[in-house]
């Protein structure tokens, strides 16, 4: 059923595609960039329940609702989640992972700024997931 | 075309016949019906978020369990009770027509998927559950209150069972008894969006009905298989809940576009820029469709080597959807467009549509999608499809069929205001969202912190919300006192278009004729 020529749609066809192509390339090279844990990365391990985060620190001390750590430093978050599911989110530093009973997930950052910013829960995990909050202070080194 | 209510008749006549047109007009009542019941619970959602909740001030609903059910409910209602009712009213209306065929394959079939639905909208209904639509566990086993939850189950099953029902039936319509003079190349894109979105219903519901089953089992704690305090895996839900609900969110957008490629030709007084192309897109996307489930998963934890699949996956969809954009233009192109009400909510829901696609490929790209994913982002990226896309395309469908359906015209001012209202306030309210998801606000949340910049999102959101709401009474208005009292339609030609309409089947020179 061909009564005038189609060019125009192959072309536009052919744009999409290679956008595409481009997003995806993009995104994969810079996800492959992401992932990679630096070996020094201090662990600090995060559980979620309904409605706190706790964190332990290598040397056991634990925080709750708050999160303390130095800037310049790489830390490597292993969460875990003591019920339903939850989402770790560190919005300004795009730190998202989900907290999911029986397995532990991991993702890492390093702090630039000095100063307090907001943790929430992104994942729906009941009554009080609004106020599931905390907030993460990022200090200058203790000498 | 049928005239329903120049001869009213009595109404247990439609409710007990099989009729395509009287099931369709069941249909059609009915989702409309939930349309407005689950737009009000929005309202209710963006009442709620207009303002923070501070010392008692800004709080509306009663507590955080009844906004978590508010909004569970809205999103079950406008998905199994709105857009896919609505679409298989329109599907029984015209499938049988356009395959020049008396009735659906199976009449009665028909009418046993339409009464399925009132019992499946009870139950959630009258449950009100609170777990959000897709019911993740291991929530939705050990958290969920009550009966609500076990009855949101039965009724989404009831609903599912429907679904695969009028599909069957929809194939077979299509396929076996279509006019033997037609070839499947001749059959309008209307009816072809029909074939490919219930062939997708075909693979795609059972899983979840699977998955609905363990769910149930798991809460009678008879199971474990998605109870990780039993052995199971809550992410095995994700990905056989997905792998349904991937696909149907086209199952939901391609009727909706299907009903634009009947608008877009008829106003533009040209035939269609390429039927091939459509065909081929709804084709493709059908098949694509099931290689993208789990980009809603990137964020459980996948392997950087899973989540490139699912990746490539969802952006191998994209040209079969951004096909349907080029055939739209490229028919309006130079065309003689008249701008009635059913041509503007077509031609806003086509950009709508394109907005929504360029928001989904930035879900798509991986480390994007940690900042967007279960973000008010998201929020925004579903509603430019399941309301700037797939409630425009209906209602403008609904405008274009009413004259068929009613032998009266609407109010065409009254119609139009309805689209600006509705097209402004949707752009309000979810570019809006957008934004907000890329300031970090959470979905699903009763209350948020008094953030300057969320609390001016929130509140431009709620005031598009209230614009669509008043454009929403507009049109409810419109609709019941025109079906009585509107003046009489001039069924050959009830939009002054001139000429006749021409499906492919009717031409014997399918390019350049009639028009
Ligand atoms: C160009 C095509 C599309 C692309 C590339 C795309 C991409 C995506 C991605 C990657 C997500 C996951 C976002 C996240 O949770 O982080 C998503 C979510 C979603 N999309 Fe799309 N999408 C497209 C079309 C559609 C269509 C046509 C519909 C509906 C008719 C739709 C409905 C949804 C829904 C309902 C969700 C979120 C569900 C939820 O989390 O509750 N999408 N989309
Ligand atoms: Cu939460
Ligand atoms: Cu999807």
């Amino acid at each position: 059923m061909s009564g005038h020529s189609n060019w125009p749609e192959w072309i536009y066809v052919a744009i999409v595609i290679a956008l595409m192509a481009w997003v995806g390339a993009e995104a994969w090279e810079a996800e492959r960039l992401v992932e990679h844990i630096p070996a020094d990365a201090e662990v600090i391990k995060v559980t979620g329940q309904q409605w706190f985060w706790t964190f332990e620190h290598e040397d056991g001390t634990k925080e709750i609702g708050e999160l303390h750590v130095e800037v310049g430093k790489a830390y490597k978050f292993e969460i875990m989640s003591k019920d339903v599911i939850h989402s770790f989110n560190i919005h300004d530093y795009v730190v998202l992972m989900d907290a999911i009973p029986g397995r532990i997930n991991t993702v890492w950052f390093a702090p630039t700024d000095v100063g307090s910013f907001d943790i929430q829960c992104r994942e729906y995990c009941g009554l009080i997931h609004y106020n599931m909050r905390g907030t993460l202070y990022v200090e200058e080194p203790s000498a | 075309m049928v005239l329903e209510l120049a001869k009213p008749r009595p109404i247990w006549q439609i409710m007990f016949s099989t009729h395509h047109t009287d099931v369709g007009l069941l249909y059609l009542i009915t989702s409309l019906a939930f349309l407005f019941l689950g737009g009000t619970l929005a309202l209710a959602i963006r009442a709620e978020l207009f303002l923070p909740n501070i010392e008692g001030t800004g709080q509306i609903i009663v507590d955080s369990m009844t906004f978590n059910r508010i909004f569970t409910v809205h999103g079950t209602t406008l998905i199994f009770l709105f857009i896919i009712p609505f679409a298989s009213a329109v599907g029984n209306y015209f499938v049988p027509i356009m395959v020049r065929y008396k009735d659906m394959a199976y009449p009665k079939l028909n009418a046993i998927a339409f009464w399925m639905i009132p019992p499946g909208g009870a139950l959630i209904w009258l449950g009100f559950a609170d777990f959000t639509w897709y019911a993740q566990p291991p929530y939705s086993i050990i958290s969920a209150p009550g009966p609500a939850a076990d009855m949101w189950i039965f009724g989404l099953k009831i609903l599912g069972i429907s679904s695969v029902l009028g599909a069957i039936n929809f194939i077979v319509t299509i396929l076996k008894c279509k006019h033997p003079d037609m070839s499947i190349g001749q059959v309008p894109l209307l009816a072809w969006s029909f074939l490919a979105t219930s062939l997708i219903i075909l693979v795609a519901i059972p899983t979840f009905a699977a998955a609905l089953l363990m769910l149930l089992t798991d809460r009678l704690g008879v199971s474990g298989f998605f109870n990780p305090a039993m052995g199971g895996d809550p992410i095995a839900y994700s990905h056989l809940f997905w792998f349904t609900f991937h696909p149907e969110v086209y199952v939901l957008v391609i009727p909706a576009i299907g009903m634009m490629y009947e608008i877009i030709p008829r106003f533009s007084r040209k035939p269609i820029y390429s039927y091939n192309s459509g065909v081929f897109a709804f084709v493709l996307l059908s098949m694509v469709a099931f290689s993208s489930w789990a980009h809603h998963m990137f964020a459980t934890g996948m392997s950087f080597t899973e989540k490139t699949v699912f990746m490539i996956g969802t952006l191998a969809a994209v040209p079969a959807s951004a096909m349907h954009v080029f055939n739209f233009v490229a028919t309006m192109w130079n065309g003689r467009i008249k701008f009635s009400t059913p041509m503007m909510w077509a031609v806003g829901g086509i950009a709508l549509f394109f907005a929504a696609g360029a928001g989904g490929v930035v879900n798509s790209a991986m480390p994007l999608d940690f900042s967007t994913h279960d973000s008010y982002w998201v929020v925004g990226h579903f509603h430019l499809f399941v309301m700037g896309t797939i409630a425009f395309g209906s209602i403008g469908y609904l405008y274009y069929m009413f004259p068929y359906v009613t032998g009266r015209m609407y109010n065409e001012t009254m119609g139009k205001i309805h689209f600006f209202l509705s097209f402004v306030g949707t752009i309000l309210v979810f570019f809006t969202q957008h934004v907000l998801g890329l300031y970090g606000m959470p979905r699903r949340v009763f209350d948020y912190p008094p953030i300057p910049e969320w609390i001016a999102m929130n509140q431009i959101a709620s005031v598009g919300a209230m614009i669509i709401g008043v454009s929403m009474a507009i049109f409810l208005y419109n609709m019941i006192y025109s079906s009585g009292k509107g003046k009489l339609a001039d069924t050959d030609d009830p939009f002054g278009l001139g000429g006749k309409y021409y499906y492919p089947f009717e031409s014997k020179t399918p390019h350049h004729t009639g028009y």
